[in-house]
């Protein structure tokens, strides 16, 4: 027992900074393919409300693909197929060698794609629930459109949002390891390394799995404040506890 | 596009199918059972409601990879373990993923499961114990059937999001479709073609399976269809 401590620990043997350091990279490759997938979740939600046609067909289709594919293939497709295609690029200005893309980058793409088309669909339901007469009276009022998003429906639609995109986080943050497949030192990737220099697998896998735990649970608190405080000044009600 | 390495990566690809078909078949089956025993304890007593909800907190709030691994590599960390009985069996990696699969799964179902038994109403049950039914009776008649109509939607996502995720076996070299797909890469370094293909399998396989829930969703609901249809279902 004394020696797991030591192992997991700070001091010279230990590994607690390797595991903090995969810590903080889980959640820097989680928050920026969550922000990544809020972007194209507003793109997609907005074509699915407001688009032409063809443009309600083509997010729609995004949506369909990125359901139906495996995460991990997603990944695949974009760390070795980014490759292929970065290497193509380079044989074309003469150069031969090996070339490598960043894992950060493209587990990044790949799990802001696979959140995206989520979030539209969260988004999607929030704006649905406005109930038409706000809007109407922001349209009456001499709103633009790009006011009335701002000041009428972002903030309505957020609130109702809130949990759904909770919900995205906390998938975001477990996709995320599958980006060590990539050799991206996230959590997964430092305590593998862990495990295999040390000979003690479960341990550090275990210890892996403790940090999982404890950034969904600290982010589950983080967003039941803020549903908390996005309900104030409702009636009880409307609100969620 | 080179449709003629297309041609003959498909096949090699679909060789895998049956592989991620049992995978998935043998986690639903296994997790839909343990999540039965789960809503059996949550509603035996207080303690067993509370050990439920540590095991769905703990199953869904790590990554399915780290469980496969804990499984995998971690069990064979304790010598006890692997002068067990149980060694020739834990040693496989086809027995590790699908033993993760089930307990992941387990989680997530018996999350579904809930909401469906909430669903069902009061009166009914009490429709039933009136009528004399047994404790027995009354699930498998009642309470299950109603139980599984309202979760079906949500289980048929389940069973989507749980043939994707036999993807991840592939990590613990089993040769489903995802890993012949990596295999293939390795050698040939045509990454994209190859993991499109795989793609497109996984596509046509979740679609055809979130077609026959929807188609089971219709036919489970027939106060639903339009009062000339009724008579003729």
């Amino acid at each position: 027992m004394d020696e797991s401590l030591t192992l997991l620990g700070f001091g010279p043997e230990g590994w607690g900074k390797a595991l903090l350091n995969g810590g903080l990279m889980t959640l820097a490759v989680s928050a920026c393919a969550f922000a990544l997938g809020l972007g194209l979740g507003t793109l997609c939600a907005w074509a699915r409300i407001a688009g032409s046609m063809p443009i309600q067909r083509l997010a729609q289709g995004y949506g369909v693909l990125m359901r139906g594919i495996p995460d991990l293939l997603v990944i695949y497709l974009f760390y070795f197929g980014g490759r292929q295609i970065a290497s193509a690029v380079a044989k074309q200005f003469g150069y031969t060698g090996p070339v490598e893309i960043s894992g950060f980058a493209a587990g990044c793409l790949a799990i802001g794609l696979l959140s995206g088309a989520t979030q539209a669909e969260v988004l999607r339901g929030a704006f649905h629930a406005i109930a038409p007469g706000t809007l109407e009276a922001a349209r009456v009022t001499g709103m633009g459109r790009w006011t009335m998003f701002r000041r009428i429906i972002a903030p309505l639609a957020l609130r109702t949002a809130l949990p759904g995109l909770g919900n995205q986080w906390q998938s975001v943050i477990k996709e995320s390891a599958l980006v060590s497949v990539t050799g991206l030192v996230e959590t997964l990737r430092a305590v593998t390394v862990a495990a295999n220099s040390t000979e003690l697998p479960f341990l550090f896998f275990l210890a892996g799995g403790a940090i999982y735990l404890a950034i969904t649970t600290v982010s589950g608190f983080v967003f039941r404040i803020a549903e908390w405080r996005s309900m104030r000044g409702q009636p009880a009600a409307a609100g969620r506890g | 596009m080179d449709f003629a390495f297309i041609a003959q990566v498909f096949p090699k690809l679909l060789a895998g199918l049956p592989l991620t078909l049992l995978l998935a078949v043998l986690s639903l089956l296994g997790g839909g059972l343990i999540a039965l025993g789960l809503s059996g304890l949550r509603a035996s007593s207080w303690i067993g409601a509370r050990i439920a909800d540590f095991y769905v907190y703990i199953f869904r709030g790590t990554p399915l990879l780290i469980q496969i691994f804990l499984i995998y590599y971690g069990l064979a960390q304790f010598p006890a373990v692997r002068h067990s009985v149980f060694w020739p069996l834990l040693r496989e990696p086809y027995v590790c993923a699908v033993l993760a699969l089930m307990l992941n799964d387990a989680a997530y179902t018996s999350e579904i499961l809930r909401g469906g038994l909430r669903a069902v109403s009061s009166g009914a049950i009490e429709a039933a114990r009136v009528a004399g039914m047994t404790r027995l009776t009354m699930l498998r008649r009642i309470v299950l059937p109603l139980a599984f109509r309202q979760a079906l939607p949500a289980y048929g996502a389940e069973i989507t999001s749980m043939v994707k995720a036999t993807s991840l076996a592939s990590v613990v070299t089993l040769m489903e479709v995802t890993g012949i797909a990596r295999a293939e890469v390795s050698e040939t370094y045509r990454a994209i073609e190859i993991f499109l293909c795989a793609a497109v399998i996984y596509l046509v396989l979740v679609t055809v399976i979130a077609r026959a829930v929807d188609a089971l969703e219709q036919h489970l609901s027939p106060y639903r269809r339009p009062a000339g249809a009724r008579s003729v279902a």
